[in-house]
């Protein structure tokens, strides 16, 4: 089975600055990636390659078999076009940590907007489709409620009904409750869960360590642009075998 | 299902404080009403006002002509300079190193000379350019157009006007777009969206609350630009007609100017009334409060869920 998501020595560099010094991993369909690590090693960074918000400077990376970025015509790789690059990432769900929801539009118009626009969905299909994920994520009542109307964990439950409306197959979550009072981490978290549970891959960049032991089939620690433990996360989080894991862990436990 | 129905704890009193007293205000406000009714007592019995001069031509044909023709040159080239400003905004922020330059050396030149330069340029293009060919350069020529045989100074007088203003609005316009938030361009980016629909569907929409105020004023300030269309020669625009034709004949500036004021003040006062609807439009979202059929939307649910218990 070709993995979902497979890193093959990825590199990014913003000018001199190398963020990404070859990540290699695999994430299978129907798993939980959970990416750890402390602010500036490079998982957002990371997450941003993988539905080319940012451009792969070195290495490769695939998403369901298809190389992101850009065309492999035998001997040398083309930079892919806009448009084609728009069609990769319909099929990739992101949901960010300033939700970043469409302030003139209310959740339900947030909702169907890209279903409508993007893929051309007939507008009456959308909105009943719209309706439904909005119920799933608890919010039915708030669909005419504009994103300033919602509080931060709604508002980040509307951009993951968002995200789901174009149906992905593969979500990525930067930091999704690190934004959230903590009180409403829980339910943005429940959401998480239950998404997880109906088998929908996923790669999370978090700080919640208890989401990651439950949920994640997969930990990543990261630091300084590489990957520096990758394993089963209890394992991981109870026995980590690098110096580097044990002090950030130190740090967060 | 069980009612909680406590009955409400004994609320206080509502507060009966004698209000603050703000003397300095009412003097303020006498101090400027004596000096108001001076000056308007002074205003109506001056004879070099002449207001009997400025009932006469207030609703005058040629004076009402005037307006029309100014207002149709305020809204033809403020539509243009409109339209052209988006299209030199965005190819300011594209990432195409050949249209940014391009959008560049445009406002270079239509902000770094007077208006009334351009104008007056706009006025010689007939004599510069008598006539517009179309065809293989150096070669056969499929059309030709006689710009000196054509009468056509409104025309020039509209395009002087909106080639000058779309350099104002293009900054009004860039100004707005950079003040939408780059996360929700990512986020329409991560939804599938290309680079132009993103632009159209989601950052111009937020930007809009931002364009509209200072839009609003450069249409004030076109609707006044207009009498500057002399120096194409456009000699038909409401404060050529009132001040140079009128005045000129009656030997009544005054008056006639008086005349072009009232104009120009009533038409601003509508355009300040269409902007006050505009910006109502695109603020929707941009405050917490609840509109008013959200409002109405809670009610009901208020109500519906009173009355569940007994049934």
């Amino acid at each position: 089975m070709t993995p979902m998501v497979k890193a093959e020595q990825v590199c990014k560099s913003f000018g001199a600055l190398q963020v990404l010094k070859g990540i290699t991993l695999e994430v299978d369909k129907g798993q939980v990636l959970v990416m750890v690590g402390p602010s500036g090693s490079g998982k957002s960074t990371f997450l941003r390659c993988i539905n080319h918000l940012e451009q792969v400077n070195a290495g490769r990376l695939y998403v369901d078999g298809d190389l992101i970025g850009y065309r492999d015509r035998g001997t040398k790789l083309h930079e892919m076009s806009p448009r084609d690059a728009a069609k990769q990432r319909r099929d990739i769900g992101m949901v960010f940590q300033h939700f970043n929801l469409f302030p003139h539009r209310t959740a339900l118009e947030n909702i169907i907007e890209a279903p409508i626009h993007v893929k051309r969905v007939n507008k009456d299909d959308a909105i009943a489709r719209g309706k439904d994920l909005l119920n799933q994520v608890g919010l039915l009542e708030k669909a005419d409620a504009y994103p300033a109307q919602l509080s931060g964990g709604q508002a980040q439950r509307v951009a993951i009904a968002r995200a789901l409306a174009m149906n992905p197959k593969l979500m990525l979550f930067d930091e999704p409750t690190s934004a959230l009072d903590p009180e409403l981490v829980g339910e943005v978290l429940e959401v998480m869960k239950k998404l997880a549970s109906e088998g929908m891959t996923m790669v999370v960049v978090t700080h919640e360590m208890g989401f990651a032991r439950e949920v994640a089939n997969q930990l990543v620690f990261m630091d300084g642009g590489v990957v520096v433990e990758n394993g089963p996360p209890r394992e991981v989080l109870a026995n980590p075998k690098e110096e580097r894991t044990k002090a950030f862990l130190s740090k967060v436990l | 299902m069980t009612v909680v129905d406590s009955p409400p704890p004994a609320s206080p009193a509502a507060i009966d404080a004698v209000p603050l007293r703000h003397p300095w205000r009412w003097v303020a406000a006498v101090v400027i009403i004596v000096l108001l009714g001076l000056f308007l007592y002074g205003v109506a019995t001056n004879p070099s006002y002449r207001w009997s001069v400025f009932f006469e031509y207030l609703f005058n044909d040629r004076i009402l002509m005037g307006v029309s023709n100014t207002l149709q040159l305020t809204v033809y080239s403020m539509v243009l300079a409109i339209v052209l400003g988006v299209i030199l905004a965005v190819m300011r922020l594209s990432a195409n190193p050949v249209f940014r330059s391009v959008s560049w050396v445009y406002l270079w030149i239509f902000r770094g000379t007077p208006i009334y330069v351009q104008l007056t340029f706009w006025g010689l293009i007939p004599t510069i350019y008598s006539k517009i060919q179309l065809g293989v350069p150096f070669g056969p020529s499929f059309f030709q157009l006689d710009l000196q045989a054509l009468s056509i100074p409104f025309l020039l007088a509209t395009l002087g006007l909106a080639l000058n203003e779309a350099a104002y609005m293009a900054e009004i316009i860039r100004a707005g777009i950079s003040s939408v938030p780059e996360g929700q361009l990512e986020a329409s980016t991560a939804l599938g969206m290309s680079w132009g629909m993103a632009m159209r569907r989601t950052v111009l929409p937020q930007a809009m609350r931002v364009i509209i105020p200072p839009t609003g004023n450069e249409v004030i300030s076109m609707l006044k630009t207009t009498s500057l269309v002399t120096a194409v020669p456009y000699t038909l625009d409401l404060y050529s007609i009132a001040t140079r034709e009128i005045a000129a004949r009656e030997f009544e500036p005054v008056p006639l100017l008086l005349v072009a004021a009232a104009w120009y003040l009533a038409v601003t006062s509508l355009l300040m009334v269409g902007q006050f609807y505009l910006e109502r439009y695109y603020s929707r979202g941009a405050s917490r409060k609840l509109t008013t059929k959200q409002l109405e939307a809670l009610a009901k649910a208020q109500t519906t869920q009173l009355g569940e218990p007994h049934v």
